[in-house]
């Protein structure tokens, strides 16, 4: 509770700042409106206005100022605009309608949700390899540390095409890239984990006369989950990123990507600003569940 | 199928090669610690070329690694180009004013601790967004230019870094920042003496984090209107012209401009935090 009141403060000053700023940067495109309907603007030639600063217009056509939180094709929409269109297309429009975004939604979360568990298993299984074998850790795991270092998303578009060209379309290319970015969180989170245990606690099952099976079931494995579940939410938000940037290349048709690609072809910023709510919503959902995984995981294995 | 035949031979021994080098009595010299990975891409490397040519691919669809070295020859000038826009003019200033202003937001983050209750929870939830997702937005907003991939990046960077900053200032213990009250020690003395020091590497951690970013940001904005150069137009282009010997060209610019960049960041870090646990030497 402590937090509540500050977090709540500062939402609070974001929000002042974005309905401060709308006016400001829609200012251009609303006098231009409002002079072809009419009314009387302040510099009334557009040259001069194209010139002119953006707040010294706001405060000479103070009464264009409500026009500006309502434009059809703002530069900066307003919150309220958003939320209504938000609203519009996830409860009013049916579900399996194109112009839903629960429909885009699900078409990005299943290749999001598919490449996460696709990631993670492999991730995992190549944790166990890397932590047993001592080849494996030596030749593989450099590698897996530099390619962090390397834009992965750069590759997508020719991973779709690729892909394409042999005849796999829409989900699993997508899953495909989605899995690639969850998979090395989970695999350098996964072997610090299965590597927790200490030199003591390994002894103490060679006391027991335990074997490397057990000693993986009943020690390594458990003590490797706050690591794995601190890598899954890293891990989920990355692959929701590589399903959204992996529809990009598709030339803007479905998903929450190809929502923001059609968007920002017709400049409808609204769109791309609910496409992007809505996979924030999503993203936060997703750490969420996670999270509520995690805790009741551990608080079973005694360890919260 | 002799070359496919001859890539699994190759791979084979390849791996009981490394299998020995690991397991035999020199695994910690740091001879045997640069060979076996390089062995490993080596294998890689070759059994690609071997496997691409073997099974008759489309060299279309898949190019062999001498055809993208061939290309990336030839090539050189647009590459050069592409790697000023996209990685010099784009993503190193959003880099740099990113972390930048995210820096000095920690400090104030960090003095005002109505802020830090406020702000750090707020940062750590835009920080697991999909942050990508704002380059159409601000592609409109700044033009087709460097600016606007700069700006990607800006806000792709300021969240991670923040958070490890703030994390980072708060890493003394109340003994030491006693101490340096005892010492007379007023605030900018015990921030720039104390405090910032120790929280180097939370710092240089944010700072690696951000090095991938800005490089992702800046070609994923690319993918939203640029001028016709950077290197994500032209993967993107390359891929609809399916010339993808250009577009693999582009990769291995990136994938070593991306280990410069944290190479380079990861040189500093040594430099500056020498006395950190993590910076010693393994000894065995």
């Amino acid at each position: 509770m402590r937090t509540a009141g500050p977090v709540l403060v500062v939402v609070a000053a974001i929000f002042a700042i974005w309905y401060a700023a709308v006016p400001v940067m829609n200012i251009k495109e609303t006098l231009t409106g409002l002079e072809r309907a009419g009314a009387q603007v302040t510099p009334d030639s557009p040259m001069a206005r194209r010139d002119a600063g953006h707040l010294g217009l706001v405060l000479q056509n103070s009464f264009a100022i409500p026009a500006t939180y309502a434009q059809d094709r703002p530069r900066l929409p307003a919150p309220h605009q958003v939320v209504l269109d938000l609203w519009d297309t996830t409860v009013e429009k049916k579900v399996t309608s194109k112009r839903s975004l629960v429909y885009h939604g699900w078409i990005t979360l299943s290749a999001t949700l598919l490449g996460f568990v696709i990631g993670t298993g492999a991730g995992i299984l190549l944790a166990v390899g890397i932590v047993y074998s001592r080849a494996m850790d030596m030749s593989v795991m450099p590698w897996a540390i530099a390619s962090q270092t390397i834009p992965i998303l750069a590759i997508a578009p020719m991973i779709i095409v690729v892909l394409n060209s042999v005849g796999l379309q829409g989900l699993v290319p997508k899953a495909i890239i989605s899995a690639y970015l969850s998979f090395f969180p989970v695999v350098v989170g996964m072997v610090k984990g299965l590597r927790a245990p200490d030199a003591m606690q390994m002894d103490l099952l060679r006391t027991y006369n335990a074997s490397r099976t057990q000693a993986f079931w009943k020690l390594r494995l458990p003590a490797s989950m706050p690591y794995l579940f601190a890598s899954l939410k890293i891990g989920v938000a990355a692959s929701l990123v590589g399903a959204i940037v992996a529809e990009l290349p598709a030339g803007g048709a479905t998903g929450l990507g190809g929502r923001m690609l059609t968007g920002s072809y017709y400049g409808q910023m609204v769109q791309i600003w609910s496409a992007l709510v809505f996979a924030a919503i999503l993203a936060a959902g997703l750490v969420l569940i996670i999270g509520v995984i995690q805790r009741g995981t551990l608080k079973r294995m005694g360890l919260a | 199928m002799t070359l496919v035949a001859l890539a699994l031979i190759l791979w084979l021994a390849a791996w009981a090669l490394n299998v020995r080098l690991a397991n035999g009595p020199g695994s910690h010299t740091p001879a045997v610690r640069l060979a076996v990975p390089a062995i490993f891409g080596l294998t890689l490397l070759v059994m690609w070329e071997l496997l691409v040519r073997g099974l008759e691919v489309p060299l279309v669809i898949l190019p062999a690694p001498s055809q993208v070295a061939v290309k990336f020859a030839e090539e050189l000038p647009t590459l050069w180009l592409d790697f000023k826009q996209t990685f010099l003019k784009g993503a190193l200033s959003g880099y740099l004013i990113g972390c930048g202003a995210a820096f000095a937001t920690a400090i104030l983050v960090d003095r005002f601790d109505f802020l830090r209750r406020g702000l750090l929870p707020v940062g750590n939830f835009v920080a697991a967004l999909p942050i990508v997702g704002t380059a159409p937005i601000l592609v409109m907003w700044f033009g087709f230019d460097w600016q606007s991939k700069a700006a990607v990046v800006v806000v792709m960077v300021y969240f991670p870094m923040l958070v490890n900053a703030v994390a980072g200032l708060q890493e003394t213990t109340a003994m030491q920042r006693d101490l340096m009250r005892t010492y007379g020690a007023g605030y900018w003395a015990s921030l720039t003496k104390l405090r910032l020091p120790a929280a180097l590497p939370f710092i240089f951690n944010g700072l690696k984090i951000s090095t991938t970013l800005a490089l992702i940001g800046a070609i994923v904005a690319e993918f939203f209107g640029s001028p016709t150069m950077g290197m994500g137009f032209r993967i993107s282009t390359s891929v609809g012209q399916l010339a993808l010997d250009m577009v693999w060209a582009e990769i291995v610019v990136a994938a070593l401009a991306g280990s410069a960049f944290y190479g380079a960041v990861a040189l500093v870090e040594r430099r500056l935090t020498f006395w950190h646990p993590s910076q010693r030497k393994q000894q065995h």
